[in-house]
């Protein structure tokens, strides 16, 4: 066999996703809408379990002659995009109820994204990049549009539809260039044609250019980051929570792999695209935040500033880079998860909400969930000594050391500016007077999100030792 | 030297304090009643336990004391490191003294959400006393900054009527300052490897343009905290707004974390920096000590009259922190203990004809020298304190300022010393025309004179401001030797800067 027992050993997380999607799929589709509780709960065990299985055993090496890696770096950024991808399929099911857009599809959708995730994640090889890319990105288009008696979820996911391919389209032509002119696919023999001298010409370069578009493009970096507020608005809200960490951990690990990878000789080149990108987000996240009333909008520009730091994280090149970029991501898909499930208990006389002015007051109404948003939003203005804090430090510390003063000394103004926007969350829950209370929410899952989320802030915050040697392992990874 | 950790006691028992308010549940008053109490307990019980730092301090060493050091986070090599010397030591009195005092005071005047604000208080303390023993530069930085936290929400929820305005200015003034500091404490790791104090200042041997930009990425964070002029705007805003014993505490407390900063960091992390740059503070602490002191006395609003005062007041500390010799850099010390105190005993006076009146304004009193005796007794001993009478506290500060700023450069110390004529100024005329006159307002004509509770608020200031001028000995004694060390070290790393630059 070509194909060694190894390689499917080593594939045996995404094969048993696979699998299981295939199965919960034809149930559902056997029994019908009855299936959809069933569907959805199993959906998101099968995806913890198969965060399980990452670990046990935890092997490393490439597979199906070289299209698929398995390292600490791939297997960090999975277990953190299947444990985001579980937690709001939990999250969706009350919101979907009530708009009557119940479906097991959706689940089922959520999960091929995530395997389309792990697949970008582990490749190494531009075609299963590509690959890998489109099964996610597929997913996604079909679930932003979800909820299709509305327009705007409707015309959200036509929206990330067409920009999307296009950034596919950009990805798969720089794939073509580098093909060209490095006269192969494979991230070994890129790296390979790019150290040799054979493929350092500036046809790579214009390859890799398109190639870091199209992924920036995914990541919602500046200047390809148009279509984010658009589509974090009108998707329905668990999907927003969704986008807002899955697919940007899986792109930003995908990003990382590719630029530390086979491009890493070209450091010199990709760099100032980088660092374009990241000021540019840090920026742009902070100053277009400063003014939206629909909180869904707010917290699209601010993972746009906040790419815009884990980029900064990336364009420093180092091992110290690469830790902070996990750290960084680890810390704001809990702060990320905590404020989408505040989000989703906003409602008032069973209507969804989703305005900043709707919180006024809520410290009074609701002193927990209030509580547990002024953690989320301190923390991810990076005060200390909240969790966000710590992801700042380490981004400015990989910064500094690779001697990028001058991004990093916008990176801090960018946070002060940002800073303001949270704050002003803050105001409206404790200053200001109260408005009609908000329904007080059951004792529901994402009530206990938000708590386990604020929960374990407050832990990051005061150990954040684990997760840094978390991430040290799996830089690690990537520079052995 | 102590074998259970005292100052982490100091630190973090205030956090069990509000952690235990926290869960307090029940109807409101007993909610009310019981926060606070178990604030007033708890903050009793630092204070306590930080008299004992006093007592077992010992006076003959300059080095660091009650030294406890944990590693926190070894992957970034940030240490949980503490511990106090005799200039920290006098700070983190101050902090763990006026936080009770605070907490009494607003004894009756917060009414509405009682237990967040003892929550906040309690934090507040945790982090005020954290960052004066902090000796790891994170561990500084973090404790700085979380102080901003709880403030904002003093502020915010319970302040005045400008009161958003005024929270946001305060908070992102002073976080833009923050965090080029964050970036040279960066820089500064990047440099020896650590975060630790200490070891850095042992270690850190930056070249000359290195050491400027640093301290200027300090300078922005620990002016704006002072506040030193143009810098000062967010201080009159934040005081005004902010409930009494937000002020007080802002007042006491915060303003210090500045001045500390410059002793602590500034100074001995970038010697040769420091000497560049002393000529600049001394230009920017004179205009503050004049100007603000004019301005101070067209001021319709009793608050910010002494918002303002603040600001002149904290000129002279950072004369005197600057002009390194052993009277400039003890007096800097002496006088933000003694503002500390006087201008929070003065906030206080503030806050108790507010309570009963809710109008700030200069012109809405006159005469209660009739009505309210004791008040006027206690109005006038920290007016006078404030404008430098021998025999109070605030006089010695500025004395050994000014002795101090006259050995270094004679301009500074006569324009500074205008100061005190300016400030004389506008104390004593804000003192006349609140107290003095005849009693010709009606609403006034009913007003009640200080009660137990309030008079047991102030006597702890006023016996510590008579002893703190009579007998300055016991608060300069301590800190002499570290403050000895402080100056030793940096004539030591100027001439060794001069010989290195003698050499080709």
């Amino acid at each position: 066999m070509i194909l060694g027992l190894e390689s499917w050993v080593l594939a045996r997380p995404e094969i048993f996703l696979a699998a299981a999607t295939g199965l919960l799929l034809i149930y559902g589709v056997v029994r019908g809408e009855v299936a959809t509780p069933f569907v959805s709960v199993v959906t998101s065990l099968v995806l913890l379990v198969t965060a399980v299985l990452l670990f046990m055993p935890y092997r490393e090496g490439t597979a199906f002659a070289s299209l698929f890696i398995v390292d600490r770096l791939t297997t960090t950024m999975k277990a953190l995009v299947l444990v985001g991808s579980a937690i709001a399929i939990l999250m969706s099911r009350a919101y979907f109820e009530r708009v009557k857009a119940w479906r097991f599809e959706y689940p089922l959708l959520v999960a091929l994204a995530t395997l389309g995730m792990m697949l970008m994640i582990s490749a190494n090889d531009l075609m299963s990049l590509y690959v890998g890319l489109e099964l996610q990105s597929l997913a996604l288009y079909v679930i932003a549009a979800f909820q299709r008696d509305s327009v705007r979820s409707t015309e959200a996911g036509v929206k990330y539809f067409v920009l999307g391919s296009v950034a596919s389209g950009m990805l798969l032509f720089g794939a073509s260039l580098i093909y060209g002119f490095c006269g192969g696919t494979a991230f070994v023999q890129i790296s390979r044609a790019l150290l040799d001298g054979r493929g350092a010409e500036i046809g790579t370069t214009i390859g890799l250019v398109f190639v870091v578009a199209g992924l920036a493009f995914k990541v919602s970096a500046v200047p390809f980051h148009m279509w984010t507020p658009d589509v974090y608005e009108g998707a329905p809200t668990p999907v927003t929570a969704l986008f807002a960490v899955a697919p940007k951990i899986a792109a930003m690990s995908l990003l990382v792999s590719v630029l530390m990878g086979p491009f890493k000789p070209l450091f010199g080149q990709w760099q100032q695209i980088i660092v374009v990108a990241s000021v540019l987000s840090m920026a742009l996240g902070a100053f277009a935040a400063l003014r939206q009333q629909n909180i869904k909008r707010l917290m699209a520009y601010s993972s746009i500033g906040n790419v815009g730091y884990v980029l900064l994280g990336l364009a420093s090149g180092s091992v110290k880079g690469i830790e902070a970029v996990v750290f960084y991501l680890a810390i704001y898909l809990v702060m990320t998860l905590g404020v989408f499930a505040t989000i989703l208990m906003m409602k008032r006389r069973d209507v969804m909400l989703e305005n900043v002015s709707d919180l006024a007051g809520l410290a009074r109404s609701q002193p927990m969930m209030a509580f547990a948003m002024l953690i989320f939003m301190f923390s991810l203005a990076g005060i200390p000594p909240l969790a966000g804090f710590w992801g700042k430090l380490y981004i400015f510390i990989a910064a500094v050391e690779a001697n990028l003063y001058i991004p990093a000394v916008l990176g801090v103004l960018a946070s002060v500016v940002a800073s303001y926007y949270y704050l002003r969350i803050v105001k409206v829950m404790y200053f200001d007077e109260p408005a009609e209370a908000l329904d007080r929410p059951v004792f529901g899952i994402n009530r206990a999100v938000a708590l386990a989320a604020a929960f374990l802030v407050a832990v990051f915050s005061l150990v954040p030792q684990p997760l840094s040697l978390i991430a040290a392992a799996a830089a690690k990874g990537l520079f052995s | 030297m102590s074998s259970w950790p005292i100052l982490s006691l100091i630190t973090f028992l205030p956090l069990v304090g509000a952690l235990f308010c926290l869960v307090v549940n029940g109807p409101k008053e007993a909610v009310d009643r019981n926060c606070r109490s178990v604030a007033l307990l708890t903050s009793l019980v630092t204070f306590l336990i930080s008299i004992l730092l006093w007592v077992r301090f010992d006076p003959t060493k300059a080095g660091f004391q009650f030294e406890e050091n944990l590693a926190w986070v070894p992957a970034l090599n940030i240490g949980y490191h503490v511990g106090i010397d005799g200039i920290s030591l006098f700070f983190v009195l101050l902090a763990t003294l006026l936080t009770p005092i605070c907490i009494l005071a607003s004894w009756e005047s917060v009414k509405v959400r009682v237990k967040e604000y003892m929550v906040a208080f309690l934090v507040l303390e945790t982090f005020m006393v954290g960052m004066f023993c902090a000796l790891d530069l994170a561990l500084f930085y973090i404790f700085f900054e979380g102080v901003l936290i709880p403030m904002f929400l003093i502020i915010g929820v319970w302040g005045g009527k400008r009161r958003v305005y005024a929270a946001f200015k305060f908070f992102l003034y002073t976080l833009l300052g923050s965090v080029l500091m964050l970036l040279a404490i960066i820089a500064i790791y990047w440099h020896v490897g650590t975060t630790d104090l200490p070891t850095a200042m042992e270690k850190l041997d930056l070249p000359f343009t290195w050491q400027c930009w640093l301290w200027l990425a300090f300078f922005a964070s620990f002016s704006v905290k002072v506040p030193m002029w143009p810098v000062h705007t967010w201080l009159p805003d934040a005081h005004v707004e902010a409930p009494t014993a937000g002020s007080v505490i802002l007042a006491g407390v915060l303003l210090k974390m500045g001045g500390y900063g410059f002793l602590r960091y500034s100074i001995p992390l970038m010697p040769e920096a420091t000497q560049y740059f002393a000529p600049l503070v001394f230009g920017l602490s004179i205009v503050a000590v004049i100007y603000t002191s004019l301005v101070a006395l067209v001021q319709e609003d009793m608050k910010k009259l002494i918002a303002y005062s603040s600001v002149a007041h904290m000129g002279f500390v950072t004369i005197g922190a600057f002009v390194m010799n052993m009277q400039g850099v003890q007096g800097s010390i002496f006088q933000m203990l003694s503002h500390g105190i006087v201008s929070a005993a003065l906030f206080l006076c503030v806050g108790v004809v507010y309570d009963r009146m809710h109008t700030r304004e200069i012109a809405a009193y006159g005469g209660l020298v009739h009505r309210m005796p004791r008040y006027a007794f206690t109005f006038l001993f920290f007016t006078l304190a404030s404008v430098g009478l021998p025999g109070l506290s605030g006089f010695v500060g500025e004395f050994l300022v000014l002795l101090g700023a006259f050995k270094a450069n004679t301009w500074v110390a006569f324009l500074a010393a205008t100061g005190l004529i300016l400030g004389a100024a506008y104390a004593l005329w804000l003192y006349r025309k609140i107290v003095f006159g005849e009693l010709t307002k009606d609403s006034l004509k009913g007003i009640l004179d200080m009660n137990k509770r309030e008079i047991a608020v102030f006597l702890p200031l006023v016996l510590l401001t008579l002893w703190m001028g009579i007998h300055p000995n016991s608060f300069l004694d301590p800190m002499a030797p570290a403050v000895d060390k402080l100056i030793g070290d940096y004539q030591a790393a100027l001439k060794l800067a001069r010989t290195a630059a003698l050499v080709p």
